[in-house]
């Protein structure tokens, strides 16, 4: 096989200050945006998460799945078997019995595949995935092709007091913010706990790590599992927002959407994955958007332009778009520096 | 079911298995022996059953379009590799996946600007547009009998290939350890683009000959994409006797499947893959 | 530090310039008296030729009328929706929330329509589905501002059983693919076969999207039926006709179907199609005025035939105009708005129809065969037939 990436871990402090400067721009956002928009960037957010949940697995420790929208989808099945047609259910049980639906189902759908290594791995994670879209779409009581509605958003109340209401498009989006900063916070913690720099050795070298007495499989195990429980993080919270579940969100297109916004935004450090799916969206949004020109409908003819967007990223950009960020911020960093 | 329809079910079997295999021997050799992971031999798969409804429609034979159509398609994977994948092989194979992504969506609309979204058929040649009475009720229909044929003739031409002539000899070096046989004054790179065009050839050759019988509309490269990745991993990568024990293999659980177990057939053929890796991590034939 | 400075104006600059991508167009809104329609269909895709079609027959419909709603001026807004139910809910939120559309139009699959109904009921927005069949649309999800201008998927296969007995074809086999549309339509099928004295002597399906028929055709031979029943659609359609004909069963065992296999395909399928006997609430050769009228506008206006996707389009283009002009424009009236297109009558190419008490089409079904390359009308297989809005709460 190829190589084993050498990934952006550390990040250098431009890097940083760009995104900082994100961060700011998210906080201000729902002021400045209209409904439809801040709509739009909760959603971003929410495949952010799903994408940091597959960056701890492809990036840190090197298991690329194709499967990885079993997990998000799972978890908004979850929330909508959970939901009655009638009333509400409160956020405080929802959430973690969603999120734990999906970090058992990854831990039992982990324990058989995670033996298997490279592009082996990578199919019959795409496999499993393959079955529980098939287990949920041939079934009428499970909703079928058809899908599942969620009829009530979750509440949030502590004894008959409302802390917040998630119908309210604003709230919805500074609740998914808060979300998408602590997972971040969790996962670079992780990346630079013991447990982490054994996932980062595994990835760069699993038999020198079995050879210094790691049980290689139990650490990819568990990170197998907390992926998946984080990546029905962002299924849940996406029928939170959508209120519709459909089988094609644990589908072969979603995981595959999944893998190209972790490897567009630049592997390994979480960042990179947050960074991958926004620009992801935002690129696609741009395209489809395309006004005419002349005859021609510019918008219409939006999948040459991704298309042709991702095959330069790849072939100009190694690193991804955190990379292109590194690149311009460091350059500036060394100019000035000879200034000086 | 009686003896005869079991028969005949396993006839369905091995015929499917063989196409599918002829479908999968592209990426076989793309994949399996380059090691380039190719998401758009679904979309070659595309080009070539488009390539069959172009020119068989223009020159009204079949042969014609097999043959130009075949050749154009080996062009086209020259220029492909010449131009985008040469600068690829050594990079990481998430790089080749996200590379690929990208042409499908390419190739998908550049096969709307230039053939349009309708559903069109090509028609079986005359020669061969008739069916065997196996029944009172069945018939099988020659034209399958034909392409069976040939999955057989392409697997024994693709095994003496790569194990049998020099050809196949430096591919096998070149794919085992590139910096040795190109110390050892094997021209890689002219092998890598034949390896390539060949593969792009074989995919839309595939495309071509099954479009009689498939009939050629938009995205229909990628259901086949999905099945011949599962066909090349349950055999092995890299080995071509893997692959199409692996396509048979699929075409028997696929088939009786559907008959016997209709309630679980879609699910079937990954129940097999992953039960055939989780027995043997590398696929049935380690290469 | 003066590369700091750098960095933070220019990141800043690079933030600014992405966010305000998603702001502009919130500035384009507040327009003059125009009626905004927006068309949800799917432009590239599998079904890229239904979303063309349904978009000529509505402006076909709409530009016949002098090209105004009730007197307005109209812009139009496009979603592609590519088939892909997950964006649904997204995709109709772009036409609603952001460009303010006073009607939706949309669309072709089921899955996607289920996040539009969504979005409908919801927000109360006028919505016209011209093609999606998804029974619960007009059924169990029916609300007051939705209309169907198509058909319900249980409808066109309820008239197919009478038919078949008739012809003395009383033991059948039915065949589709597992997915809620080919369940809805054997729901029909089940009920008018069974109704008029047939048997189901089994019902096979075929995962969906597979298109490897020959294991079934072998295992419909063995069980030799009166005939084969089924529902299939675009490729799939034709592969089904012509295995069908290759494996020899064509001439002993007759192939019924919904009207959907022989729609837009047969020239894909060649001889493969003579002689297949369908029904649908349409059929290119319908003997009536308006129908001639119309097929005559479309092929001069887009040169191109034109098939039941775009009659259906036409007729929510006929649909809202009856609205819009009972109302004479003010689209915010909505108790006559709904009051106008529920009692309109609509004088469309597949003959007259009205809505029913669910908002789905009360119409004629049509038996057809094909014959010389088209769908010949036999006669009608039934007349006015109600869809069943099993679940609708309405009216």
């Amino acid at each position: 096989m190829s190589a084993p990436r050498s990934n952006l871990e550390v990040l250098p402090r431009g890097v940083q200050m760009v995104l900082w400067l994100g961060l700011l721009a998210l906080l201000v956002f729902p002021f400045v945006g209209t409904e439809f928009y801040t709509q739009m960037v909760t959603r971003m957010m929410i495949m952010a998460i799903f994408a940091m949940s597959l960056d701890l697995l492809q990036g840190v420790t090197g298991l690329v799945s194709l499967g990885h929208a079993a997990y998000f989808g799972l978890a908004g099945y979850a929330l909508a078997f959970l939901t009655p047609q009638t009333e509400t259910i409160s956020l405080w049980w929802s959430l973690p019995l969603s999120v734990l639906a999906s970090g058992a189902a990854a831990l039992v759908i982990g324990f058989f595949v995670v033996r298997t290594h490279g592009i082996y791995f990578i199919m019959v994670t795409m496999a499993f995935a393959q079955m529980v879209y098939f287990v949920f779409f041939d079934n009428r009581a499970l909703g079928g092709s058809d899908g599942l509605y969620i009829y009530f958003k979750p509440t949030a109340q502590i004894g008959g007091f409302t802390l917040f209401d998630l119908d309210s498009r604003v709230t919805m989006y500074y609740f998914t913010l808060a979300l998408v900063m602590l997972v971040y916070v969790f996962l670079r913690r992780l990346l630079w706990s013991p447990f982490g720099r054994a996932l980062a050795g595994i990835r760069v070298n699993e038999h020198r790590m079995r050879a210094m007495g790691f049980g290689t499989f139990g650490y990819k195990l568990s990170a197998f599992t907390l992926a998946g429980a984080l990546a029905g993080l962002g299924g849940f919270l996406w029928g939170v927002q959508t209120e519709y579940i459909n089988p094609e969100l644990m589908g072969f297109h979603m995981s595959a959407h999944a893998i190209m916004m972790v490897i567009l935004g630049g592997m390994g450090n979480f960042a990179g994955a947050i960074v991958g799916a926004f620009t992801f969206e935002y690129v696609l949004h741009v395209f489809k958007d395309l006004p005419y020109v002349g005859e021609v409908h510019l918008g219409k003819h939006w999948q040459l332009w991704m298309g042709s967007f991702i095959v330069l990223v790849v072939a100009f950009a190694p690193r991804g778009v955190l990379g292109i960020v590194q690149m311009l911020t460091a350059g500036r960093a060394k100019e000035a520096k000879s200034d000086v | 079911m009686d003896f005869p329809t079991f028969l005949i079910q396993l006839l369905n079997s091995v015929q499917y298995g063989l196409l599918l295999f002829m479908l999968a021997a592209g990426l076989t050799l793309i994949f399996g022996i380059m090691g380039v992971v190719n998401l758009a031999h679904g979309s070659f798969y595309m080009l070539g059953a488009y390539l069959a409804y172009a020119i068989a429609g223009l020159s009204g034979s079949l042969t014609v379009a097999i043959l130009g159509g075949t050749a154009l398609a080996v062009l086209f994977g020259l220029v492909l590799e010449r131009l985008l994948f040469r600068f690829f092989y050594q990079r990481d194979h998430l790089d080749q996946v996200l590379l690929t992504f990208g042409l499908i969506y390419i190739f998908e609309e550049m096969r709307s600007l230039l053939w349009g979204d309708d559903v069109h058929g090509v028609k079986i040649p005359e020669l061969l547009r008739f069916s065997i009475p196996l029944t009172e009720n069945l018939s099988y229909p020659v034209y399958r009998l034909f392409i069976a044929g040939l999955c057989i003739a392409l697997a024994i031409g693709l095994y003496l290939l790569i194990n049998n002539t020099r050809l196949g000899m430096k591919i096998r070096a070149g794919a085992f350890n590139r910096d040795m046989a190109e110390a050892l004054g094997v021209n890689i790179r002219r092998i890598h683009a034949v390896v390539f065009a060949l593969g792009v050839g074989l995919a839309a050759f595939a495309g071509i000959i099954a479009a009689p019988i498939s009939s050629v509309y938009p995205n229909m490269g990628s259901q086949v994409l999905i099945m011949c990745f599962v066909v090349v991993v349950i055999g092995g990568i890299g080995s071509v006797r893997g692959a199409l024990i692996s396509a048979l293999l699929v075409g028997l659980v696929d088939t009786f499947g559907k008959v016997l177990l209709p309630q679980i057939s879609g699910m079937l053929v990954y129940m097999l893959m992953a039960a055939v890796l989780l027995w043997k991590p590398e696929g049935l034939f380690k290469s | 530090m003066t590369s700091r400075r750098l960095v933070l104006t220019r990141s800043a600059a690079l933030i600014a310039a992405a966010s305000s991508g998603l702001l502009l167009p919130g500035l384009s809104s507040a327009q003059g008296n125009k009626i905004r329609v927006g068309l949800m269909l799917p432009y590239t895709g599998t079904f890229a030729q239904l979303g063309v079609a349904i978009e000529n027959g509505f402006r076909l419909a709409i530009d016949e009328q002098g090209g105004k709603l009730g007197g307005r001026d109209i812009e139009y807004f496009k979603v592609d929706d590519e088939s892909d139910p997950p964006k649904g809910v997204e995709n109709a939120n772009k036409l609603v929330l952001r460009d303010k559309v006073d009607v939706l139009v949309g669309t072709v699959h089921s899955g996607v329509q289920m996040g539009i109904q969504k979005v409908a009921r919801d927000t109360g927005v006028l919505s016209i589905i011209p093609n999606a069949g998804v029974l619960a649309a007009t059924g169990a999800l029916c609300a007051p501002n939705v209309f169907r201008a198509s058909f319900s998927n249980s409808q066109p296969t309820r008239a197919l059983g009478a038919p078949m007995v008739a012809r003395g074809h009383k033991k059948a086999v039915w065949i589709t693919w597992k997915y809620a549309a080919g369940d809805e339509a054997f729901l029909g099928f089940k009920e008018g076969f069974l109704k008029a004295g047939g048997t189901i002597v089994k019902e096979i399906s075929v995962p969906f999207p597979n298109v490897e028929f020959q294991a079934q055709l072998t295992e419909i031979a063995a069980l030799n039926p009166d005939a084969v029943a089924c529902f299939f659609a675009g490729g799939g359609a034709v592969k089904f006709m012509k295995d069908y004909a290759a494996a020899g069963l064509k001439g002993k065992i007759p192939l019924y179907g919904s009207g959907f296999l022989t729609e837009g395909v047969i020239e894909a399928a060649g001889a493969a199609a003579d002689g297949v006997i369908t029904t649908m609430h349409y059929a290119d050769g319908l003997d009536n005025p308006r129908n001639k009228a119309f097929r005559l506008a479309y092929a001069k206006n887009f040169k191109l035939q034109p098939d039941v996707y775009a009659v259906q389009g036409y007729d929510s283009g006929q649909l809202l105009i009856a609205g819009a002009n009972a109302v004479k424009g003010d689209l915010s009236n909505k108790k006559a708005l709904y009051a106008a297109m529920e009692n309109a009558n609509i004088d469309s190419p597949r003959g007259k129809w009205k809505m029913s008490r669910q908002h789905n089409p009360i119409q004629d079904i049509y038996l057809r065969q094909v014959v010389n390359g088209e769908n010949k009308v036999l006669s009608v297989a039934a007349k006015q037939l109600d869809d069943s809005g099993v679940g609708c709460k309405m009216g």
